[in-house]
């Protein structure tokens, strides 16, 4: 058992080309804030890279910010809010429903995970906002792919293949992401006591609006500052545009009940509460985060109820669904993909790690796209070095 | 532009063109699926980048994703090389034939098979156009947002190829970030499903790799595109400025303020006298640069920020300003910028345009330089520039039937590619490197790194036989690319602090 700590890209590939050579995986890890996130790993080794840290440009007019892949997200978070900038993708704060407050998320990990917030549904993933990267494969050789500039073409766009991959084809260095404005003001729109139908039939309507929101959730439970059952829609921007569009949203859901639109404080504690999964983090039960067609949600959620009891909330107007499970053999999980149909993917993101271990702790893949992904894993980690087992156990 | 190397015809393959065209017609149900005859083949022979030609062996249009599924089935047994097409409009040649290849046309999926606004999206065939899917669903409010100048005739599916942006993307993204699934068939006719009509990948995104992938990795046979809600209102500020240092500068300062246009447009000089005088939109003659402000969305926040920006510019020093007041105000301020093209094309006899992305900062810079390249080779530029994010469109005018001149305007091209990769920006930021750009990625990129994408080339196709010659300065065989140079038991885990 070695713990490798590279402080340059040259060391971390002769750290990876020596465990190519024997064989033996490696669990890579920087902030350490999601080690519980994904299949256990069995690896004799950590490569600890939170040595590549550090903001190496950041040029707000372009919109670009270039960081070692093991950066904090709060440091980046504090460059950016200086000049007034986010990474719009919104990523969540998990260490709490994952038990890791006492570490710290990077820039990689996050990106490595593939998350994403309620602006999701407007401004994408971080998959979307992926720019370029240096790293070493898990062939031991540093490459690069992707650029510094927002409009890039050129070659595959391995940026893609990295976010999401749980560190399983390459151990990312370098990082350039696109950044945004902050919105100037933030509203959102809150209708309460809307059973599972009657919310996602508000939050299409307030999609289908002209109004541009930024999240539409359903909180069956309160979550933040609200107590009860509450559908929230939020729309972001300057201060006429935000006033202008609560009100209009208002009117347009008076058919379905009266609306209470919250200011800047208020919202801003509610959606960072739904990012987190707050409602559902604090309870010790397994926690599902499911992506499903939006206006699949209420049908997916009774043909659950009838099998399974959980905790639940909905994001992204219905096409998020966390869902919080007391036990059981296979916790929800042959329940929860059969209602799902094929049509999304679940991924359990809280459980011990020997039900981790034994169930598919993300979407199993049709028979021909696990062979591709497979051939893919070995064209960038030939031996299987690089999280050997995480995502899948044959990755 | 006969100096580029493709791929050695396979002479075995050509002899046996017959029988190819008389065992694909098995596979194939329409009666004219299969075209042989020369002269029906030749509209095949070039695509958007006219300069390039080559008849294919055969043009193969199948109706079905199961004749996709066989036709490529088939090639892959017989190892014949095959090119996909869509609309044939790509810019760098992405569907440029070859002598040996079947030439696969998806102009047969023209079909919208499903319009879902409760999900927000639609699923359409690959041929059906851009310009379609927004013609489908736009009397119900709704549209697809990228949107390339070939709109009304490119593919979606060709979109995917292509990863195609448009003058709408710095706010509304690209194609990868507009496609939620597709359905595709592997080169051994295995078909797939990736995506749907929900976010993001349960496993490796692989939809995201698929997009832009320029037809290398397998054929798209169905798209799931996510619909927007057309924005309330738009307006338009038509702005003048006597440098284009003071043009750039009030680009960065309006997205220093925090706001993201949903498009801004440059032109210089050269550029403005040309769409004048073929679309008279009323720009102003006498500046060197014309940048085009575009608000889209909530009226109270049109009216709001087009204020701001009016503000900014003059800031910044502009000589003219204009606002639209209305819609056909609007549009006309657009026409110009979208009949750039065709007005170069007017007063030159052939043009050949570029699209690297720079950092924006650079502008100024990579438009002197231009400048005296323009010198150097005696060739005319103008320029056209998504402004607000850095990607630039140079025209440069040429005649081919000039000996030489064709051979200096790709010099005149690569010298603006290799500046424009040097200041830390790109080869194309949305036209493809297709086989234009392939002997240009060394600028790019080192051998690892091509290797690598290569060896992802070989996880869908290990024989290479899908749109070869493309993207790719060198061809390696997958299983060399594959080797790892070990030599077990000589490499330790190097000395290094362990903890």
């Amino acid at each position: 058992m070695s713990r490798f700590r590279p402080t340059d890209e040259k060391q971390l590939a002769e750290i990876v080309a020596a465990a190519v050579a024997g064989e033996e995986p490696l669990e890579l890890i920087a902030g350490g804030s999601k080690r519980g996130l994904g299949r256990p790993l069995q690896t004799p080794h950590t490569l600890d890279l939170s040595a590549f840290a550090g903001i190496k440009s950041y040029e707000p007019e372009e919109l670009v910010l270039t960081a070692g892949a093991a950066t904090p997200l709060d440091e980046i978070e504090k460059a950016l809010a200086a000049k007034r900038q986010m990474l719009a993708f919104e990523p969540g704060d998990w260490r709490g429903l994952m038990g890791a407050t006492g570490h710290r998320q990077t820039l990689g990990g996050i990106v490595a995970c593939n998350l994403a917030g309620p602006r999701r549904i407007r401004q994408g993933a971080a998959r979307d906002h992926f720019l370029g990267f240096s790293g070493v494969s898990g062939r031991g050789e540093a490459f690069k792919a992707g650029g510094r500039v927002v409009k890039n073409v050129t070659g595959y766009d391995l940026c893609k293949l990295m976010a999401g991959s749980y560190g399983t084809l390459a151990a990312l260095t370098e990082i350039s992401v696109k950044v945004l404005p902050v919105p100037e003001a933030t509203r959102t729109v809150v209708l309460r006591g809307l059973d599972d139908a009657r919310a996602v039939a508000a939050m299409t309507l307030g999609l289908n609006s002209p109004h541009e929101l930024s999240g539409a959730a359903h909180l069956p439970r309160g979550g933040g500052p609200l107590p009860g059952a509450a559908m929230i829609l939020r729309v972001e921007g300057p201060v006429p545009s935000v006033e202008a569009r609560a009100a209009g949203l208002g009117a347009e859901l008076k058919s379905i009940r009266a609306a209470e639109v919250l200011g800047d404080k208020d919202s801003a504690a509610l959606w960072k509460a739904v990012n987190d999964a707050a409602p559902l983090a604090a309870q010790d039960r397994l926690l599902w985060r499911i992506s499903l067609a939006p206006a699949a949600a209420p049908a997916f959620l009774a043909e659950l109820k009838r099998s399974l009891e959980f905790d639940y909330f909905l994001d992204w107007g219905g096409g998020l669904a966390w869902l919080a499970v007391q036990g059981g053999e296979d916790g929800g999980a042959a329940a929860i993909r059969a209602a799902l149909g094929g049509q999304g993917h679940a991924t359990l993101i809280r459980a011990p790690a020997a039900l981790r271990a034994v169930i598919p702790v993300f979407e199993p893949l049709a028979a021909p796209v696990a062979a591709l992904a497979a051939r893919i894993k070995a064209s960038f980690d030939p031996k299987r070095v690089l999280n050997r087992g995480r995502l899948y156990p044959e990755i | 532009m006969g100096v580029m190397l493709m791929p050695k015809p396979d002479t075995e393959t050509i002899s046996r063109r017959a029988q190819i065209a008389h065992d694909l017609r098995q596979l194939c149900a329409a009666p004219d699926a299969v075209i042989e005859d020369e002269s029906e083949r030749r509209p095949y022979e070039t695509d958007a980048l006219t300069a390039y030609h080559a008849l294919p062996l055969l043009v193969v249009l199948p109706s079905t994703t199961e004749e996709v599924s066989r036709v490529l089935a088939y090639c892959h047994k017989h190892a014949i090389r095959v090119v996909p097409r869509g609309g044939g409009t790509s810019l760098s040649g992405g569907s440029l034939a070859l002598e040996d290849a079947v030439m696969l046309g998806m102009s047969k999926f023209n079909r919208i098979l499903e319009i879902d606004l409760a999900n927000r999206c639609a699923v359409v065939q690959p041929g059906v156009t851009n310009l379609g899917i927004t013609n489908a669903v736009q009397d119900r409010g709704f549209y697809y947002a990228p949107d390339p100048s070939s709109q009304i005739a490119c593919s979606i599916g060709g979109n995917v190829a292509e990863n195609s942006g448009g003058v709408h993307c710095l706010k509304y993204g690209l194609t990868t970030n507009n496609v939620l699934g597709v359905e595709l068939a592997l080169i051994d006719g295995t078909v797939i499903r990736l995506g749907g009509k929900h976010l993001d990948a349960g496993g490796y995104d692989l939809l995201g790799v698929m997009v832009g992938s320029e037809g290398l990795l397998a054929v798209v046979t169905e798209v799931t595109v996510r619909l927007l809600r057309k924005p309330a209102t738009a307006r338009a500020a038509l702005i003048g400025f006597a440098t284009s240092e003071s043009a750039g500068a009030c680009v960065a300062a309006i997205i220093g303020a925090g706001i993201i246009p949903g498009g801004m447009e440059m032109m210089d000089k050269p550029a403005i006298h040309a769409v004048e005088e073929f679309v008279h939109a009323g720009y102003p003659l006498d500046v060197e640069a014309l940048l085009i402000v575009e608000l889209d969305g909530p009226p109270a926040e049109v009216d709001h920020l087009i204020g701001r920006v009016e503000q900014i510019a003059k800031q910044c020093g502009s000589v003219s300003l204009r606002i639209s007041g209305n819609e056909s105000e609007r549009l006309l301020f657009w026409a110009g910028r979208k009949a750039a093209f065709p007005a170069v094309g007017r007063i030159s006899p052939d043009y050949y345009c570029v699209d690297p992305t720079i950092p924006r900062a650079k502008l100024p810079d990579i438009l002197k330089y231009m400048a005296e390249l323009s010198k150097k080779y005696g060739l005319k530029v103008a320029n056209v520039f998504h402004a607000g994010d850095g990607n630039l469109h140079p025209l440069i005018f040429y005649d081919a039937n000039k000996p030489g001149e064709l051979e200096r305007t790709e010099q005149f091209g690569a010298d603006i590619m290799r500046y424009c990769v040097e200041v830390g920006g790109c080869l194309t930021g949305e036209h493809g490197v297709g086989v234009e750009k392939r002997d240009l990625m060394g600028l790019s990129f080192t051998e690892i790194d091509l290797n690598q994408q290569q060896r992802l080339k070989c996880a869908f196709d290990p024989q290479g036989l899908l749109n070869p010659g493309k993207m790719f300065p060198q061809l390696h065989r997958c299983a060399e690319l594959g080797r790892l140079h070990v030599h077990r038991g000589q490499i330790r885990f190097p000395d290094l602090p362990r903890f």
